[in-house]
């Protein structure tokens, strides 16, 4: 077992450094002094300081927490009534809609933008940034769902019929056993969804309308005119925000 | 306990983020009107907004979009909201016929009778009260002369093996399949099969030449030396000349695109005169002067050339030679024929 | 019961806006196209004729081909890194699952564009090794296949070692303690015994790598130049700029099925019956 151990270890690190290092390295040259060369030539928080008067940036910015923080809410609300509601059916309808509950999240996410799209379209719902909003509320559904899901099934069942023995109702029993045993889960599904709304791009280039204009979409169209270190600047508060966010929504969850 | 404190830290970071929202929210709309403006990504100026909207005390909000065919999918989708917005002159004529674009008094427009003579009663729209010209250019060749020897005159060159991987052509299907039809010294709107097949023949031919296929960033590859050959609009070659001098623009003697984006106000707008407003601003002689050193595109009325420095007025790329005029060609719309386009375009793309 | 006023809305919710908009896609794609790209409505099977063409049979097959080598790839880079972590002190596999996780939480749009950085010709890559002497001229490696695997592999690893932690953290250890007995070398030992035993876990990671994968178009768009044509620029292509929607419902319900498909062989293939085949 010894022998294994060492490229074991060599070829693990390997990887992690493949995943982190182009992360570190957009982080490192936000600080570059120069506008278009990969050598470094100083160290500015100029970069910085253009994002901070951007109004049209502040303003997507300003979408994307708006979106994200409805979208959550909405999902949180649905989520969690999906994945408490789920114990009261027969384990084998349980385990059909867990199942059905993945398929969103599988699908190739071109798909489920072009239906959305389609879907709005044909029912002559302007695109806007509601039309947005129900569109990340959609695939949210299915992350609290799994999220709160796994936390209740390490549930000890004999909390609950300890309540039901004492004469809770079932809307009693939720209220102050269940709901407060999930809530680490609860907030932690929260917080995922928050973060993969604020990333979230293709459903939302497909559903955006007029003011709609979204941070991912901002930064795509700034990617689209070309290398610039704001974009830089931009994508290392994004990187340091969402993974502040999903450390949060992680720990939270292993309670 | 661990988990107060952490429920704490939570409801600090929601005050904040409703915090940040709300103060955006109110700095932007504070019982102000707002004017949405749909235009190309690099249409964008926020300081030449801000005296139309100290003026009218209004927000303009600008959305963007990268392809004229992406302007229409959005409109035709159901996107309503829009006021403003700037389809090329091809495009233009599409939407007035679909009824998307909403008719204009021409008493509230008085900057619109100094258009340059070229651009005055475009065959699609000959009353002038529905497409109003805001910009005009070309489509040209933006090459690097530090490495291209001999000065470029014929498409030809971006077929030249000399030159293999670095050259880009627009992600443009309609542009590119222009260029070889031009080449060809057919017409770029031919709705002939043959022609078509022909074209795609010669696009396949040179595919293994190509860099990439960019619509918006190919000033930064010839900036940056990526490719020395760009087939491109001229605005951006002209930005690549200000980070790389030895940069130069040409349209080649087979002739090329003549283009005009024009402002249009769209019919679900509920701010029409606000909107023609704001046409009649941004066509007025300082402010289009502004637009043309800003943007790095010519602007379409004529009374503003005296206000544009010479040394946007002298390049070529910015500000077409009126002699080329005899060469250019309109875009025009093919109909059924797209689906031929299409297909070829895909087949393009797919080898 | 109290539990369906739990779940109803939920579901509702699920079922108007999953089930409809997928079942629109499937009537649109029997529909056809205006002539400026407004929906006919009528009933004919022109787009799936249409789809027949050879050419876009060769698009599905390179995206394909694109999407199984980023998966393979996927699985030769995440399996030692799985199987460390399922090795692991308990402690430290939630550390390490984090650390694996968190990238891929993060803007996949941000992480294409830091590839973009990376491998231009005036980009890290090239500079070092021009530097370094590695090279006497940059590599174009901005804008072409590679570059697009490269993008992909990168952003889909976490999703391969995620469920192959899962499986090879259920192996149980006695077994792989007896194959150290009986198995000479260590690769036999890995072919013969492991991998067997983590199939369920190989299965889902590859189906969780190949089916984002195929339906990508970001990252051929900003990797790739715009070069080439997958299907998940096609669809987009027919959707916003060639607004052929019915085409485009057509090539989408035909990736649904694709998928499905891929699904359930997936299923049934990691399912233990087959698996007795292999037991010996």
């Amino acid at each position: 077992m010894k022998q294994t151990g060492g490229w074991l270890w060599r070829l693990s690190l390997a990887n992690l450094v493949f995943l982190y290092g182009p992360i570190a390295v957009l982080i490192l040259f936000s600080f570059n002094a120069s506008r278009l060369s990969a050598t470094w030539q100083g160290w500015t928080w100029q970069w910085y300081r253009a994002l901070w008067v951007n109004q049209a940036l502040l303003d997507a910015t300003a979408n994307s927490l708006w979106v994200a923080t409805v979208s959550t809410v909405l999902a949180l609300f649905l989520g969690v009534g999906i994945a408490v509601g789920l114990e009261g059916l027969p384990g084998r309808w349980q385990r059909q809609i867990e199942q059905a509950m993945l398929l969103p999240l599988v699908i190739p996410e071109v798909m489920m933008g072009v239906s959305l799209l389609l879907f709005f379209v044909l029912l002559h719902i302007p695109l806007s940034l509601m039309t947005v909003m129900i569109g990340h509320a959609l695939f949210n559904v299915p992350v609290v769902v799994i999220i709160v899901r796994a936390r209740l099934r390490k549930l000890d069942p004999r909390l609950l019929e300890v309540a039901a023995d004492l004469g809770a109702s079932y809307w009693d029993a939720l209220r102050h056993v269940t709901i407060p045993l999930l809530r680490p889960a609860i907030l932690g599904a929260g917080l995922m969804a928050f973060t993969i709304s604020l990333d979230d791009f293709i459903v939302t280039y497909f559903t955006a309308g007029p003011g709609a204009t979204t941070l991912p979409l901002k930064v795509y169209s700034m990617i689209k005119s070309g290398m610039s270190p704001e974009i830089n600047a931009l994508s290392a508060l994004f990187v340091i925000v969402s993974m502040g966010l999903i450390g949060f929504s992680l720990l939270l969850q292993r309670r | 306990m661990c988990i107060n404190g952490i429920r704490l830290s939570l409801c600090l970071l929601m005050l904040l983020f409703w915090g940040t929202v709300a103060c955006q929210r109110t700095s932007g709309d504070a019982g102000q009107k707002t004017l949405h403006y749909f235009t190309w990504s690099d249409y964008v100026g926020p300081e030449l907004l801000a005296e139309f909207e100290r003026r009218h005390g209004v927000h303009v909000v600008v959305d963007t979009f990268s392809s004229n065919e992406e302007l229409l999918a959005k409109l035709q989708g159901g996107a309503t909201g829009y006021d403003v917005a700037v389809p090329s002159d091809f495009m233009a004529a599409i939407m007035i016929q679909q009824g998307l674009v909403a008719e204009l008094d021409a008493t509230m427009l008085p900057n619109a009778a100094t258009l340059e003579d070229h651009l005055q009663h475009l065959p699609f729209d000959p009353t002038q009260r529905f497409a109003i010209p805001y910009l005009w250019g070309t489509v040209g060749i933006g090459y690097d002369s530090a490495v291209v020897s001999t000065t470029p005159d014929s498409w030809a060159v971006l077929w030249d093996a000399r030159y293999t991987g670095k050259i880009s052509m627009l992600n443009d299907q309609r542009e590119v399949f222009g260029a070889v039809l031009r080449s060809m010294g057919a017409s770029m709107n031919t709705r002939d099969p043959a022609l078509i097949e022909a074209a795609k023949a010669r696009l396949l031919v040179q595919k293994p030449l190509v860099k990439a296929y960019a619509s918006e960033h190919y000033d930064q590859l010839l900036a940056s030396g990526d490719v020395v050959l760009a087939h491109g609009w001229g605005g951006p070659v002209a930005r690549a000349m200000l980070d790389r001098p030895s940069i130069r623009y040409v349209v080649p003697k087979e002739g090329g695109t003549l283009w005009a984006d024009c402002l249009v106000v769209l019919k679900s707008s509920p701010r029409k005169e606000l909107a023609t407003q704001f046409i009649n601003y941004l066509l007025e002689p300082q402010v289009a002067a502004r637009t043309a050193e800003r943007l790095l595109f010519a602007s379409a009325n004529k009374a503003a050339r005296p206000f544009v420095p010479s040394r946007i007025l002298d390049n070529p790329a910015i500000y077409p030679p009126l002699d080329l005029l005899p060469r250019l060609e309109w875009m025009t719309d093919v109909g059924a024929a797209l689906r031929m386009y299409d297909r070829a375009w895909t087949e393009l793309k797919m080898h | 019961m109290g539990a369906w006023w739990l779940l109803g809305p939920g579901l509702l919710w699920m079922g108007l806006l999953f089930v409809v908009p997928l079942s629109l896609v499937l009537v649109i794609s029997f529909a056809e196209r205006g002539t400026y790209g407004g929906i006919v409505w009528s009933f004919s099977l022109t787009n799936y004729l249409d789809l027949l063409h050879p050419l876009y049979a060769h698009i599905l097959g390179q995206s394909i081909l694109l999407a199984a080598v980023t998966t393979v790839l996927c699985l030769i880079m995440g399996f030692p890194l799985a199987y460390y972590i399922a090795r692991a002190a308990p402690r430290r596999q939630g550390v390490l699952l984090l650390l694996v996780m968190i990238p891929f939480w993060t803007n996949f749009l941000v992480r294409t564009y830091a590839w973009m950085f990376i491998l231009r010709t005036e980009g890290l890559l090239n500079t070092l090794l021009l530097k370094l002497g590695v090279i006497t001229a940059p590599i174009e490696l901005l804008y072409s296949n590679t570059a697009v695997v490269i993008g992909l592999v990168y952003g889909y690893l976490p999703f391969m070692v995620l469920p192959l932690y899962v499986a090879l953290e259920r192996v149980d250890r006695t077994l792989v303690e007896a194959a150290w007995d009986l198995y000479a070398t260590r690769w036999a030992m890995l072919w013969r015994v492991i991998v067997p035993l983590a199939r369920p876990g190989i299965m889902a990671g590859c189906l969780l790598v190949f089916i984002p994968s195929l339906g990508a178009f970001l990252t051929p768009d900003l990797l790739g130049g715009a070069r080439s044509m997958m299907v998940g620029n096609l669809i987009q292509h027919e959707f916003l700029i060639a607004r052929d929607w019915p085409l485009g419902a057509a090539i989408s319900c035909l990736l649904m099925l694709f998928v499905m498909g891929m699904m359930r062989w997936s299923f049934h293939a990691a399912s233990p019956g087959s698996r007795q085949e292999d037991a010996s």
